[in-house]
């Protein structure tokens, strides 16, 4: 065996022992450093022969190349594991809780209120709010509800001292927004609507959104279609309506909207009719001119359709592992 | 109302089953609310005459009877007060299945053997109210089915009205639908004129004929007080959630059911001179029938004889004039009321009744005289008597109601179809209107009975509920939508909600008024506030002037439910008495309590305090832009800690109140550990500058940080605020990062540490530059607050 040949073989040898990038170090250092044993072995080529000095430097070089290449093997594996050893000493439980505050959530009415409006929104139904005391003329009057009108009864009426009262729809705002703006118009009210009734099935206060429809060309076919569209989109699911002919003062013709349950029930969802011409009059809108359609639903009723509430009383109970179940 | 599903059979022959029956009424606009079968098969159930009635001899309340049931006498122990021989009344044989599940068999009771039983309605499955005991049967032979004899199999039908189909308060309104909707012929009992027997006739002076255009009246005479009700007549009205009372008064109510004219009868013996109809003067009384005694205010119309009010009209009669058990004879009034001389007035007085609601929506006026006939006729044959003329004030008849044009064009634009015009004039038709027609569609006359038909539309309605509304089309609109705004000077309500979810609220939604001692704590002591004239109840007899203590109310709920850490926020109106009429201020407000975070492993144990909701308002503020110009003055607030409470402004505003819930009040909330709270106004809070961009430095900032020792009650933001006015525009930046009171420092100051961030758009700032600011800042806080470095 020749001397290059014991070095390499000595020197690998010798590899297999380290124990870390040090030792690999001194080990680069004594076979290839400035007085490394292969340095030294390159330095001694000059002593042969010319003619065989270039073949004796191949081999050497061959060698020392296959030695570098070992040790930086052995270097990079074992970097790897002392990177490995470091990490595991940094580990940390990630199943503990994170920091920080969980959020809250809305109130379901809130929820759907804001569902209604995203489905009527790309439709051009613009968002109109309206004072929540109101005044006999917007409440009743100007819809087509004179006084002593038995539909007045069917409003259980909170009034105040004034004479005004506490809105029992959200319909006058129908009539604010046509004085304001006249028609063509495209909108949705909602908001908080009040009746003088406590039970099982009645709270004294709750929601509505109404929604209206004035323009040249506003048909009950139309009403129909969107009703239909808007209880598909509410629901997320195909439904099946049913429109009977019903009796609000400020509609004409009108109609209750029923939706088929999945136990096969016919549940009313909405109120809705061709805007009363009166109701047109009133408003400053020419009813020969325009027709519209109006329609309004109740927000607790249509949440607790969609999400399995059964008692309408918890809506403003305010309970927070009611409220979280539905946030 | 309810109403006998036989009973209005005899009036139209429906070509449909009780169900479909049922949804067709519903798709007239008639809507049925429930449908109730009653009787069951009554198989094995016979008619028994009792022929003895002999003691128990071992049960006193129990007697033996021997009844006939068409074979041989059986014996059947019963424990019915009324029952006496002679008596017909149900016989269950053994065998027979009641429709309460019951099953009768021979068995001995108390050692007696009973072959069957007598009956009570209830046992029977019949609806309304029955008296008690055995029901009597006034007809049928021993042995007969009991069921034909009650018109059993039947169903109550209980249709829930609108107020604008007045006309089909009746089995015969609404059969007369029902007959438009099938297109067959109005059936029913034939209506003859009873041939007067009598001459008497009543005077009767009607002073207020636009009020009462038709009175129609009749002396009947002879009438047996004793008489029976017909047990079919007692079962409709039964069945109609009526309880038969007295003959008389059972057939008013009877042909009112049929035919919708309400009638009332007078005990002629009572009468004292001319029956009057005039209007009330305010400050009369009237003694009603019911027992209750009546002030009037002046527009109620009044029956009247010599005696003063003897009727308050449309609505009840009066006690001294009302007919009792004993009367013979009685003066039979059959009136028409207008709906605007009764409407609201039944209300008012708390009186609605049966002939209240009818005269209110609208009586046929051409039923008077009909139904004054009908009600003669059914007494006289269920109680003998003579009856003199019908007198009659008014015409009788209605006048001809006023024409009403119907346009094609306009028909088709509503309803977005085409029908043919044949279509149209039959279902106008059907209806009983008059339809002639005409170049742009019809000219209609509306029956007398409808008191709705007034405009175009109602017609319209008319066509499209006698056609179907399942049958009308449904297009969707292709008018192009308008496109909305987005304003870019306003932070939305949701966006404010999505803030505060975030941030670990929960949204609530709390009634609006609330009990006023509740609403009193949080506002100055001579405040005005508005109140309800009929509150539901006395905790909600105000409306609130903030929503704090509707959130103390939740948070005292859920405290008590073992959830001890809440934050709650709520989108709301306060309402505070304006001279403008702006009484409503929306405000969103909020309430922590417990932790100041959740619970958590790395253990920060530490109350919610009032710079936690601040930074929760900060955030809320910051939304809308720069914090600059938000500003938390100390201030003192009614319910709020004196020293813990802001009022908040923003550019010279008031956004709100923020503050810990006066300790005081803890225990009137029933929250031990207190709770945090702050109210902003929600204008003020939306409101948003526009942003506008402004070039942004290439050159690096400079940062010098400065403790300083000032008094401990000067307010940082004043401190702050010199900082500020003194560094002037080089001054990006300035943060707070340390407050220390305690070791090494004198009682009364405190070290404040604040970081200025000073930079220059246009080059990089030398030191020079910067220590000329830092010499007039801190000039400017040794002159203005007495500050000096921290060494």
């Amino acid at each position: 065996m020749s001397e290059l040949d014991s070095l390499i073989q000595q020197a690998l040898a010798g590899l297999t022992q380290t124990a870390d990038t040090a030792a690999v170090e001194a080990l680069r250092v004594q076979f290839l450093g400035k007085k490394g044993e292969l340095t030294r072995l390159l330095k001694g080529l000059g002593t042969l022969p010319p003619e065989a000095r270039r073949a004796a430097g191949e081999r050497i070089n061959l060698a020392k190349q296959h030695l570098l290449a070992q040790l930086d093997a052995r270097e990079r594996d074992l970097r790897q594991a002392e990177l490995a050893a470091a990490l595991e000493e940094q580990r940390i439980d990630v199943t503990l809780p994170g920091r920080g505050e969980p959020p809250g959530g809305l109130h379901p009415v809130t929820r759907t209120l804001q569902r209604i409006e995203a489905i009527l929104r790309p439709a051009g139904f613009a968002v109109h709010t309206g004072p929540e005391i109101e005044d006999e003329f917007h409440n009743f009057t100007a819809l087509n509800i004179p006084e002593h009108h038995p539909a007045r009864a069917m409003h259980d009426t909170f009034y105040l001292p004034s004479g005004k009262l506490l809105r029992t729809h959200t319909s006058p705002v129908q009539i604010r927004a046509m004085l304001a703006h006249g028609a063509p118009i495209r909108l949705i009210a909602p908001g908080r609507v009040y009746r003088c009734d406590s039970d099982m099935t009645h709270t004294p206060m709750f929601h509505q959104v109404e929604g209206l429809v004035v323009d040249e060309a506003a048909s009950f076919a139309e009403l129909k279609s969107l009703l239909q569209d808007f209880v598909e989109h509410f629901f997320e699911r195909r439904a099946t309506l049913r429109f009977r002919p019903s009796y609000f003062p400020f509609t004409e013709p009108s109609a209750e909207v029923d939706v088929l349950s999945e136990s096969g029930r016919w549940l009313e969802i909405a109120g809705c009719g061709m805007v009363h011409p009166r109701v047109l009059e009133a408003a400053g809108v020419d009813p020969e001119r325009y027709c519209g359609y109006a329609f309004g639903v109740g927000v607790e009723r249509l949440t607790m359709l969609k999400y399995g509430v059964t008692d309408l009383r918890q809506f403003f109970e305010n309970d927070l592992r009611f409220l979280r179940q539905l946030a | 109302m309810k109403i006998s599903e036989n009973w209005l059979r005899e009036w139209v022959a429906a070509p449909a089953e009780l169900a479909t029956l049922a949804d067709d009424l519903t798709m007239l606009g008639l809507e049925v609310d429930g449908v109730e079968p009653i009787g069951g098969p009554l198989g094995q159930v016979v008619v028994g005459r009792v022929l003895e009635v002999s003691p128990h001899p071992d049960a006193d309340r129990l007697r033996v009877c021997r009844v006939d049931g068409g074979g041989a006498p059986l014996q059947v122990v019963c424990g019915a007060p009324n029952v006496r021989a002679g008596g017909r009344y149900p016989l269950a044989l053994a065998g027979a299945t009641l429709p309460g599940g019951q099953q009768i068999k021979a068995a001995a009771v108390r050692g007696v053997e009973s072959c069957g039983m007598l009956c009570s309605a209830a046992e029977l499955g019949l609806a309304g109210d029955h008296a008690d005991g055995l029901l009597e049967l006034d007809a049928g032979e021993p042995g007969q089915p009991a069921a034909a004899l009650l018109a059993l199999p039947d169903a109550v039908i209980d249709v829930n009205l609108t107020p604008n189909r007045a006309d089909c308060f009746s089995v015969r309104g609404l059969a007369r639908d029902l007959a438009a909707r099938y297109a067959v012929p109005l059936a029913g009992p034939a209506l003859a004129a009873v041939a007067p027997a009598l001459t008497d006739r009543y005077p009767v002076e009607v002073l207020t004929a636009a009020a009462c255009p038709h009175f129609f009246g009749r002396v009947i005479r002879g009438i047996d007080p004793l008489a029976p009700t017909p047990l079919w007549m007692a079962e409709r009205l039964c069945r109609a959630g009526f309880r038969p009372i007295q003959l008389i008064v059972d057939v008013t109510n009877y042909v009112m059911l049929e035919l919708g004219q309400p009638l009332h009868a007078y005990d002629l013996a009572a009468l004292r001179g001319p029956v009057r109809v005039r209007g009330a003067a305010a400050g009369e009384c009237i003694a009603l029938l019911d027992g209750r005694e009546v002030g009037l205010v002046g527009d109620e119309l009044l029956i009247t004889d010599d005696s003063g009010p003897i009727g308050l009209a449309g609505i009840m009669g009066g006690a001294a004039t009302a007919v009792r058990p004993t009367t013979t004879d009685i003066f039979l009034e059959s009136a028409h009321f207008s709906p605007g001389a009764i409407a609201g007035r039944a209300r008012r007085h708390g009186l609605q009744t049966d002939a209240s609601m009818r005269f209110e929506r609208g009586v046929d006026p051409g039923l008077c005289a009909v139904a004054l006939e009908r009600a003669t006729m059914l007494l006289l044959d269920a109680a003998g008597g003579q009856a003199g003329p019908s007198c009659g004030h008014g015409p009788g008849m209605a006048g001809k109601r006023a024409t009403v044009r119907l346009r094609r064009s306009r028909l088709a634009a509503i309803l977005g179809m085409e029908l043919p015009d044949t279509t149209v004039a039959a279902l106008l038709a059907r209806l009983g209107m008059e339809v002639a027609a005409d170049a742009p569609g019809w000219q209609v006359s509306p029956p007398s009975w409808r008191f709705d038909i007034a405009i175009e539309e109602d017609l319209v309605e008319e066509v499209a509920r006698l056609h179907g509304y399942d049958q009308l089309p449904s297009a969707p609109s292709l008018r192009q939508a308008r496109l909305g705004p987005a304003p870019d000077d306003r932070i939305s309500a949701d966006a404010q909600r999505s803030l505060l979810q975030a941030h670990g609220y929960q949204e609530v939604i709390t009634y609006s008024f609330i009990r006023a001692a509740d609403d009193a704590l949080f506002a100055p002591a001579q405040a005005a506030a508005i109140v309800l004239a009929n509150p539901i109840s006395a905790d909600m007899g105000q409306m609130r002037r903030s929503l704090w203590p509707g959130l103390l109310r939740v948070a005292q709920h859920n405290v008590t439910r073992q959830q001890d850490r809440v934050r709650i926020f709520e989108i709301g109106s306060r309402f505070i008495p304006q001279a403008t009429g702006q009484d409503e201020i929306i405000v969103m407000s909020g309430l922590a309590c417990g932790g100041a975070r959740p619970e958590h492993w790395e253990g920060l144990h530490r109350a919610v305090d009032f710079h936690d909701i601040k930074g929760d308002i900060e955030a809320l503020a910051a939304l809308a832009g720069t914090l600059r110009d938000l500003q938390f003055i100390p201030a003192i607030h009614e319910g709020l800690h004196p020293g813990r409470s802001a009022r908040i402004e923003r550019a010279g505003a008031v956004l709100g109140w923020a503050g810990e819930l006066h300790p005081g009040l803890r225990a009137h909330f029933g929250l031990p550990d207190g709770a945090l709270l702050f109210e902003l106004d929600l204008a003020v809070l939306g409101q948003r500058e526009p942003p506008r961009s402004a070039a942004v430095s290439r050159f690096p900032a400079t940062r010098r940080d400065i403790a300083v020792l000032v008094d401990r009650d000067l307010p940082v933001a004043e401190l702050m605020a010199g900082v500020r006015e003194a560094a002037g525009g080089l001054l990006t930046e300035l943060t707070l990062f340390d407050v220390y009171r305690g070791k090494n420092i004198d009682s009364f100051q405190k070290s404040v540490a604040l970081g200025l961030i000073l930079q220059e758009t246009s080059r990089t700032l030398t030191d020079q530059d910067v220590g000329q600011v830092m010499e007039r800042v801190m000039e400017a806080l040794g002159d203005r607050f007495g500050a000096r470095i921290r060494e």
